[in-house]
């Protein structure tokens, strides 16, 4: 269970505000999350708690490949990111590197910054406790919640190798 | 089947798929670059990998922050050769030997039709110019990818764009992409394939149709392609020996939507800060001074449109204060360049020319902007502080709006000049 305060963003936040290229030789948490969205809020670190949750519109992670945008969110202490819709590359990385992300629109419409949100992952069940409001998201596809409950492609990749080796036996 | 549902059903072994559907599917070329390969080496050895799928599928290009522009990014192109000597990758693009990769990897003959290629770079769908289906992943799916040679995706549904009419001059492809993109906005083709055709398409050279499938990813995208014709062919011949087969999509082929475009119309297209989606025609441009012109990128430095820009500059100069700089998007490009008297052209001009890069177009190096400074590029993106201090702007245009502009110091119309 998550639980946490909202941050709410618009639409089409792009990689670039969330880590721009110049912090992007690196690519470990510790380094990226101390400038995470830095040139869309300049307070988000100084305010940001262990377990909040970002809310935002459409086209959430637009842009560049750049791998470094989630792990610069996940290392800030986010616990998920609920949009109205995702830019496919981020969608993949996120849950690649084991960030949890939603869609969906009405809950997302209806939260306001600072509001408090429960959410169960393994229910797909938003809680907005400040607006006493629930919601519900449709679950992924097999294959993706399999890399989900892994925590992310590097066990589902260990796996998918081991497979392979036992069918060239 | 539609052109990209094909091309997935040859990659997973099945006679047809469709769109929406979840596929694992092997892969023909993965590839990336000196900004994207350190941590996907990182993944590479979390995952207990012990060696590549095949070390001549995978490309690394050193293009985003070279030549290093400090020790941090010197490091990561040495991680990035460390790892191309270990495991003997054959498509290693060494500083000198390189250029942007998504023009050097298909001048390399690494690209033929009906290819399923992912490229840790989001511009990897320039590659469906060449009848490929080409998408832009993370490092975690390139590193995963080196290692079994598939992955996993979902079949996208495609939206046709159709363009018809009769192109004017100083009209061109980069014009053609904006327009559009500015017509479906950012997200409109979010997790689709773009397939783009008609007569205008047929006419138009490689270099514009690169430039098209390029800018896909701005309307959200998962990839651009265009159907192989003789020109693709002809692209290829002495590149490479590699057998392929062009598809094209069936009669009956299922779109999410077919959209007409008549360009007949269309004048030279000028994105405003900070989306490549927010789209004026330039005679609906007012004079907006610009401090630094760029010709270059993935999008935008080919030698088509370096020989665009040059004819606007011959024997004049640049407007005083402006910096006009100019990249070669490969080594190869560079010296045709040196042959052609280009480099005369823009450095009598006022130019200067830098070594194939990335550089301004990530706000990397080789030209970032300064406080409040506005800056008009032939490249792929302006965002709010991609090219440098958060208050500059960046205005999107074709190279010979770029060259017009250096001359006058302000956005201009090169029907004008």
């Amino acid at each position: 269970m998550i639980k946490g305060n909202v941050h709410k963003y618009g639409d089409n936040i792009d990689t670039d505000v969330i880590i721009p290229a110049r912090y992007c030789t690196a690519f470990t948490e510790k380094e990226l999350a101390p400038h995470a969205l830095e040139d869309l809020d300049a307070n988000f670190v100084k305010n940001v708690r262990k377990g909040d949750i970002i809310v935002a519109g459409r086209n959430f992670g637009c842009g560049s490949s750049r791998e470094n945008a989630p792990i610069a969110i996940k290392g800030a202490g986010v616990s998920c990111v609920v949009a109205k819709s995702f830019a496919r590359i981020f969608y993949r990385n996120s849950i690649n590197i084991g960030l949890p992300i939603l869609e969906i629109d009405a809950a997302v419409d209806e939260a306001e910054n600072g509001d408090e949100l429960e959410i169960d992952l393994t229910k797909g069940n938003i809680k907005n406790i400040s607006k006493n409001k629930t919601y519900h998201v449709p679950p992924f596809p097999e294959m993706i919640q399999e890399i989900i409950n892994l925590g992310g492609m590097v066990e589902f990749a260990k796996r998918r190798i081991e497979q392979k080796k036992l069918q060239q036996v | 089947m539609t052109i990209s549902e094909k091309i997935f059903a040859a990659h997973c072994g099945r006679d047809s798929v469709k769109a929406g559907e979840l596929v694992y599917a092997n892969l023909d070329l993965v590839m990336g670059t000196d900004v994207t390969v350190p941590l996907s080496v990182s993944v590479f050895n979390q995952i207990g990998a012990e060696k590549v799928f095949d070390n001549k599928k995978i490309a690394l290009v050193n293009d985003h922050f070279v030549p290093a522009k400090d020790i941090q990014a010197a490091g990561l192109s040495k991680t990035m050769r460390e790892f191309a000597i270990k495991y003997d990758i054959q498509n290693y693009f060494e500083v000198g030997r390189s250029g942007i990769c998504h023009c050097i990897v298909p001048d390399s003959g690494l690209v033929v039709p009906g290819d399923l290629i992912i490229g840790a770079d989001s511009h990897t769908c320039t590659y469906g110019a060449l009848g490929a289906f080409a998408t832009g992943v993370g490092s975690t799916d390139m590193a995963t990818s080196w290692a079994l040679g598939e992955n996993w995706f979902k079949v996208p549904p495609t939206i046709k764009i159709i363009y018809k009419g009769t192109l004017q001059p100083f009209v061109s492809g980069k014009d053609i992409i904006l327009h559009t993109i500015g017509k479906l906005g950012v997200e409109g083709a979010l997790y689709c394939a773009l397939e783009f055709e008609g007569d205008i398409i047929d006419e138009l050279s490689l270099a514009d149709r690169f430039t098209i499938c390029n800018m896909a990813i701005e309307a959200g995208a998962k990839s651009g392609i265009i159907k192989a014709d003789k020109k693709v062919l002809d692209f290829l011949e002495g590149k490479t020996n590699r057998k392929f087969t062009s598809y094209s999509s069936d009669a009956d082929a299922k779109f999410l939507d077919v959209i007409e475009i008549d360009v007949t119309n269309l004048e030279p297209q000028i994105a405003f800060p900070y989306l490549p989606s927010n789209v004026k025609p330039i005679s609906e441009v007012e004079q907006i001074k610009v401090d630094q012109v760029v010709i270059g990128s993935c999008t935008n430095g080919r030698m088509e449109d370096f020989r665009a820009a040059a004819k606007i500059l011959e024997g004049k100069e640049i407007a005083p204060y402006v910096r006009l700089i100019v990249i070669p998007a490969t080594q190869e490009i560079y010296l045709q360049m040196m042959f052609e008297g280009l480099l005369n052209t823009f450095i009598h001009a006022g130019g200067t020319i830098s070594p194939p890069t990335c550089g301004p177009c990530i706000g990397g190096h080789m030209g970032i902007l300064g406080e409040n400074e506005v800056g008009l590029y032939t490249t792929n993106r302006n965002f709010k502080g991609r090219n440098g201090h958060l208050s500059s702007k960046v205005f999107l245009c074709s190279p010979v709006v770029a060259s017009a502009s250096a001359l006058k110091g302000f956005i201009t119309d090169p029907r004008e000049v």
